[in-house]
């Protein structure tokens, strides 16, 4: 889960990182308001989305005064930023975040990741700050530097030093980055972060070593434990179909195809998406029902896939282990008598009780193209697909 | 005899008498599997399903001589259990508990270091469908019904691509030595390259089949391994091919992050290493009899 970087720069300040002062704003004449409390002569105004990259995108920019501030404020709030990682779509801006401008001596990069290969948190740093972490890999890669932390000790001080020695910073600020670091590395471990990025850390004219923008993304599987930050949720940056899918316990991811998919698991879900896009199709989502999968969930599933108005044809197929073949297809059923599927169906059902499933479908007098393997399946979606576009267009 | 389960191993379930831990342990005792009781504390000295129920696994390995063990126990829990039956001597442990926080098993597998290697718990899971000896065994909540005895090995991250798989090859007569689910977290037990190992060494596996997937560096290091290690012929599908970046596809372990973690990215690693590569997923079976029919021209 992604918060923003108002959040993420609260969160950090409570460790003991410095942060420039700044106040959120719903409109420019708050967006003006905040600058007059903040003081000084120099702006930034920063659009809050889920999203890097927003300068490039007209996210972020630099002020002199009440009337730019104002000027900023109303070309962001309301508009959809476009960046690389937003997707076509883009992200709506609702909430803009006023900062005082820094005198910049220097830019430097700090993230924590959780490292698969070393199974740790990893501190990635880089003293060619302001660029993503790719671009310096490719242009600067010898000036990053990795350090991996101990679990059973936690990150030491020494290893914060080497770090901030390592980046070249000045003596005199070695125990601000030391401290800099090790708060990050508190932050990441006691709010179950995933990602933490401080892009860039700078070092400023009078001295002092500030984040001036931050990211922090956190592990979904522990915000039963942090309830302050599962409170930081903005569904407004989440994709709506995604929102409608995940509120109904539906794991669920859009993408831009056109034949919708109910699978039970991920592994498999990814191989029949594969397998429509072999075929011919492009799939409009990922959706695991999961293990368990009852009547009514089915159903649900239905209802998640049919809220994208691009899905023109839907491809249910169950490997049922602990699901069961009878219950999916009944679900299938009472899918097509609430909801409605206004689009042609092809289901394959295969494993725990396939014979009673399939039963069911034939017996029920529905219009449901039935396949028994994955590659039937898959060829029998795109080719229901294709005429049913074909239908649309004569 | 298969890798690290069979019909002798003598197996408890944690989380015993909870809906899910009762339903599998019944299935897995129906199906085979030496199951000879449970954990769950503050039941300790009950009766469940005709087995005895213990409060903590020391116990249960000290009455029962329990090696493995089965972990059903929610996902705030899960962790400290996986510790529990590593300290308690259990020499294999599937966790099928699917929701735990990464950070807990980065401690997990932190805490596991404490045992020397020849000690050490093998850890399958979590977020795994589990295990399976087909005619024998499973520590898992496979249907066993798809798998038929033979002589492939398969290790996969998912569950339900597995059964796919197996069922395929069932189709054309291929049976299956051991099927192990290694799970879909990035944070995980055992890794493709242990599976491999073991499967090299067990003479009743002839080939391998890895069922992978998008994210994480296990796949190439896998492959890795098997061009300088591996003598059976390893095959490989990788899922994931219409998978965009930077998006978590269902499993947490499943998004891609870096260099080398896209589907494309791995297959070429793979195709590098000399494996052959499973082209769609519905080639399972034809890629394995494939292999086969060519070893037996070359014996």
């Amino acid at each position: 889960m992604d918060i923003h970087e108002y959040q993420a720069k609260e969160l950090l300040s409570r460790y003991h990182i410095h942060i420039p002062r700044g106040g959120l704003a719903y409109s420019p004449e708050q967006a003006a308001y905040r600058a007059s409390e903040i003081g000084g002569d120099r702006w930034v105004v920063k659009a809050q989305i889920h999203s890097g990259a927003r300068g490039k995108a007209g996210g972020i920019k630099l002020c002199s005064s009440d009337h730019e501030i104002v000027a900023a404020a109303d070309a962001m709030l309301g508009a959809k930023l476009v960046t690389h990682q937003t997707g076509a779509q883009g992200k709506l801006v609702s909430r803009l975040y006023v900062e005082e401008a820094m005198d910049i001596e220097r830019e430097i990069y700090l993230g924590f990741v959780l490292d698969r290969k070393s199974e740790r948190i990893m501190i990635v740093a880089s003293s060619s700050g302001g660029m993503e972490i790719e671009e310096i890999a490719e242009a600067e890669p010898d000036s990053i530097i990795r350090a991996t932390v101990d679990p059973g000790v936690g990150m030491q001080d020494f290893q914060a030093r080497e770090i901030a020695f390592g980046l070249g910073i000045d003596n005199a600020l070695i125990g601000r980055a030391t401290q800099t670091l090790m708060g990050c590395y508190r932050a990441f471990v006691d709010y179950d972060a995933a990602m933490l990025e401080i892009n860039p850390l700078v070092v400023t004219r009078r001295g002092d070593l500030v984040a001036l923008d931050a990211k922090m993304s956190f592990d979904e599987n522990a915000l039963f434990r942090r309830p302050h930050i599962a409170e930081m949720r903005d569904k407004s940056q989440e994709d709506p179909r995604e929102t409608y899918a995940s509120d109904r316990g539906l794991s669920y991811v859009g993408l831009d195809g056109n034949i919708g998919c109910i699978i039970n698991g991920a592994g498999l879900a990814m191989a029949t998406m594969d397998m429509i896009k072999i075929a011919g199709g492009e799939p409009a989502n990922f959706l695991d029902i999961g293990g368990g999968a009852s009547p009514d969930r089915v159903a649900k599933s239905f209802r998640a896939v049919l809220h994208d108005k691009n899905v023109e044809t839907i491809l249910v197929n169950i490997f049922a282990g602990i699901n069961r073949c009878d219950w999916v297809a009944e679900g299938v059923i009472k899918a097509l008598k609430e909801v409605g599927v206004p689009v042609p169906l092809v289901v394959r059902l295969s494993g725990t009780n396939m014979e009673e499933g399939r039963r069911i479908l034939a017996e029920s007098g529905e219009n449901i193209i039935v396949a028994e393997t994955l590659a039937e399946a898959a060829d029998k979606a795109v080719a229901a697909w294709r005429s049913f576009t074909a239908g649309k267009a004569a | 005899m298969s890798i690290l389960l069979d019909k002798n191993t003598r197996v408890i379930v944690q989380g015993f008498t909870g809906k899910i831990g009762s339903f599998h342990a019944e299935d897995m005792k129906r199906y085979g599997t030496n199951v000879v009781g449970g954990v769950t504390p503050g039941k300790g000295g009950q009766t469940h399903l005709g087995m005895p129920v213990f409060n903590t696994v020391k116990g249960a390995v000290q009455e029962t001589g329990a090696e493995a063990s089965i972990i059903f126990v929610p996902p705030p829990f899960a962790a400290d259990s996986i510790m529990e039956a590593a300290d308690a001597g259990i020499r294999l442990c599937v966790c099928i508990t699917d929701g735990i926080p990464s950070q807990d098993m980065i401690r997990v597998k932190r805490y596991m270091r404490r045992y020397r290697f020849e000690d050490r718990m093998t850890l399958i899971g979590p977020n795994c469908a589990g295990m399976i000896t087909p005619g024998k065994a499973m520590m898992g909540i496979m249907p066993g019904s798809i798998y038929l005895p033979g002589r492939i090995g398969i290790v996969g991250r998912s569950g339900t691509l597995g059964y796919e798989a197996a069922s395929q090859m069932k189709a054309l007569g291929i049976g299956v030595s051991t099927s192990v689910g290694i799970g879909g977290d990035p944070v995980n037990g055992s890794s493709f390259k242990d599976m491999l190992e073991l499967f090299e060494q067990d003479p009743e596996t002839d080939a391998v089949l890895m069922i992978g997937e998008i994210g994480g560096p296990q796949e190439a290091e896998a492959a890795l391994w098997a061009r300088d290690h591996m003598k059976k012929p390893l095959i490989a599908y990788i899922a994931g091919l219409s998978a965009p970046k930077g998006r978590r596809m269902g499993h947490a372990g499943a998004i891609i992050s870096a260099f080398g973690e896209s589907a494309q990215e791995k297959v070429e690693i793979l195709k590098g290493a000399g494996v052959t590569i499973v082209p769609t997923p519905s080639s399972f079976g034809e890629s394995v009899a494939e292999v086969l029919s060519a070893m037996n021209k070359a014996a």
